[in-house]
């Protein structure tokens, strides 16, 4: 984490009461403690996801607790649902209008892949799609608690962002685009169907 | 990549026109689908003059999930894990009229301990709705945290019998035609028990905060009057009929289960408004303890499936039924049309939310845009429901 600095010398100024620290922890220390959600539910995740926030499982123990119902103020889309085609136009909208550095977390079988109803005609097939998403939780619903783990491996991947260098975090490079363009009803389905620049599917081989 | 600037043209026009000769007086608002009230990815687009509605359209079919579709091209039992993402507060009473119907297409008999089962789960099932309605409720009218956290405290509680029960905790998929998936321990009800001993005192404490509170009779009261003959006529159901005043449950009316063993009364409002849909939420909860304590004294021993139901390849005659239930919601039913296959050839849902949806406008017109929020939340409405 600290590359400049001499754990040592860090921790015998600590035990004078001097806490030495380098920008790039204070900054990712900052960000990570304190990830303003997105009010926004889609279907049956979204009653877990409130599960999440309410009395027991209580997600601000994480700082995760600030639930914005508008995009302008957050940084985590949490997609909890099913995302139909009618509804996909309106995330990726969303996304655009958030605030960079911004975060999106998958929540449940329908979210990353369509899920139990991927077979329907109406149903998108994943929201990876159309916007990068970076932690998948499966389950049907998840638990509360894999909420909480999904939130925690999200705050170890702000932790370890790099605020310079080649491998910069990516809102810090104006070359990475942060919106992403907003995909339209056309004569059949959703065109376009997937956004190349975000979307790999994974090639398998067949033996 | 370069990021995309949409025009205004290129951006989404409501699909329900209102006319552009609305005279400039009248400012059309489009509140969803992503709106921290709307219950989900519910649309209205309202015309407003000043801050009163004067007409709302509502647009739907942002979670229609082809429910009805895909229950015609699985096999019967196929269909179950489906109905838990129906109305997805209330697994349990989904898949009971699920059950009930296709029990009366092929006329399968249920034991009698797995009828007490389904009368237990089904009421614990109203308990937990209820109470998270009213949290929800109380949120929408600004009461932002406190009363959710208390309905959700009690709800936990209650999704911790069906997951020890079920495996699940919100998509239980426990009911089988003829019976149930598996039986409740000695030590489940007993446990049961204590948590249904304990509900009345949480009922008493929210009717506290509720029922004397200025700021809910200001909001609620004399607001979304319903008239009895509107409700009759627009085919309304549930907690929302009977604050109308009309005394119509399914659980009455149609005795299934073994509702007519238990003593139960049925609540009745008087004006229609919110504030007596309110209450008509809390008052049933407190039915719903009566129900279940008679249950757990009353419950027998004894299988709890019809060993006579073929699980693979189950295959009704040809014929239709309709089975229905009283959900939290209001009247639950599916109808089923076999031709003697394995999947059925049709499969429709009759689901209470979404019909206790369509006279939104009819009782908001005349109020204001606040107002909206606070008679769609005691609408008690979830998506997964009124799209399918």
């Amino acid at each position: 984490m600290s590359e400049g600095i001499d754990e040592v010398l860090r921790s015998k100024l600590q035990q004078q009461g001097v806490w030495v620290s380098s920008m790039q922890e204070l900054y990712n220390w900052g960000r990570k403690n304190s990830i303003w959600p997105l009010q926004f539910g889609l279907a049956c995740c979204a009653i877990e996801m409130i599960a999440t926030a309410a009395s027991r499982y209580d997600i601000a123990r994480f700082g995760g607790e600030v639930f914005r119902p508008s995009p302008r103020q957050a940084d985590l889309m949490i997609v909890a649902g099913t995302v139909t085609k009618k509804m996909a136009p309106q995330i990726v909208r969303l996304y655009n209008q958030m605030a960079d550095p911004k975060y999106v977390i998958a929540m449940g079988a329908c979210a990353i892949s369509g899920g139990p109803f991927k077979q329907g005609y109406n149903v998108l097939k994943g929201i990876d799609r159309y916007i990068p998403v970076d932690v998948y939780i499966p389950g049907c619903p998840p638990r509360p608690e894999a909420l909480l783990h999904a939130f925690m491996e999200l705050q170890r991947k702000i932790d370890e962002q790099k605020l310079s260098g080649a491998n910069k975090a990516a809102h810090l490079d104006s070359e990475q685009p942060s919106e992403f363009p907003v995909p339209a009803f056309g004569k059949h389905d959703l065109e376009p169907p997937a956004n190349p620049d975000v979307f790999h599917p994974p090639k398998l081989e067949r033996v | 990549m370069s990021a995309t600037v949409e025009t205004l043209e290129a951006m989404e026009r409501p699909p329900v026109s209102m006319g552009s000769r609305l005279e400039g007086e009248l400012l059309e608002v489009s509140m969803g689908p992503q709106h921290p009230s709307t219950h989900g990815v519910f649309r209205m687009n309202v015309a407003l003059e000043g801050e009163v509605v004067r007409k709302l359209k509502p647009v739907f079919g942002y979670l229609h999930r082809n429910h009805e579709k895909i229950g015609e091209n699985v096999s019967y039992l196929g269909s179950m894990p489906y109905t838990d993402r129906l109305d997805y507060f209330c697994s349990m009473t989904n898949n009971w009229a699920y059950a009930l119907s296709v029990e009366k297409l092929a006329g399968i008999e249920v034991p009698e301990r797995a009828e007490y089962l389904r009368v237990i789960l089904a009421e614990l099932t109203r308990l937990q709705n209820h109470a998270s309605l009213l949290g929800f409720l109380l949120n929408d009218m600004g009461a932002w945290g406190t009363p959710l956290m208390y309905a959700f405290r009690e709800r936990e509680k209650i999704l911790d019998l069906f997951e020890s029960l079920s495996g699940s905790r919100m998509m239980c998929d426990y009911m089988r035609f003829g019976g149930c998936r598996v039986d409740a321990s000695r030590e489940w009800l007993a446990y049961a028990k204590k948590i249904v001993d304990r509900f009345p005192r949480f009922v008493d404490e929210l009717e506290q905060l509720i029922v004397g509170n200025e700021v809910v009779i200001a909001r609620t009261q004399n607001v979304g009057n319903v008239s009895p003959e509107l409700a009759v006529s627009a085919g309304i159901t549930g907690p929302m009929l009977r604050a109308c005043g009309v005394n119509y449950d399914v659980r009455k009316v149609d005795g299934y289960g073994f509702y007519p063993r238990f003593k139960f009364r049925i609540p009745l409002g008087e004006h229609g408004d919110t504030y007596d849909r309110l209450m008509m939420r809390v008052l049933e909860m407190g039915e719903s303890v009566g129900i279940l304590k008679q249950a757990f004294e009353q419950i027998p021993a004894g299988p709890i499936i019809n060993p006579k139901v073929k699980i693979r390849a189950f295959r009704p005659p040809v014929g239709e039924a309709y089975g229905r239930i009283e959900a939290p919601k209001g009247e639950l039913g599916f109808y089923l049309i076999s031709d003697g296959g394995t999947n059925p050839y049709r499969y429709r849902v009759r689901p209470p939310s979404f019909i206790n949806l369509t006279i939104l406008e009819d009782m908001c017109l005349g109020h204001t845009v606040a107002d909206v929020m606070v008679i769609l939340g005691s609408i008690d409405i979830v998506m997964g429901e009124v799209d399918r």
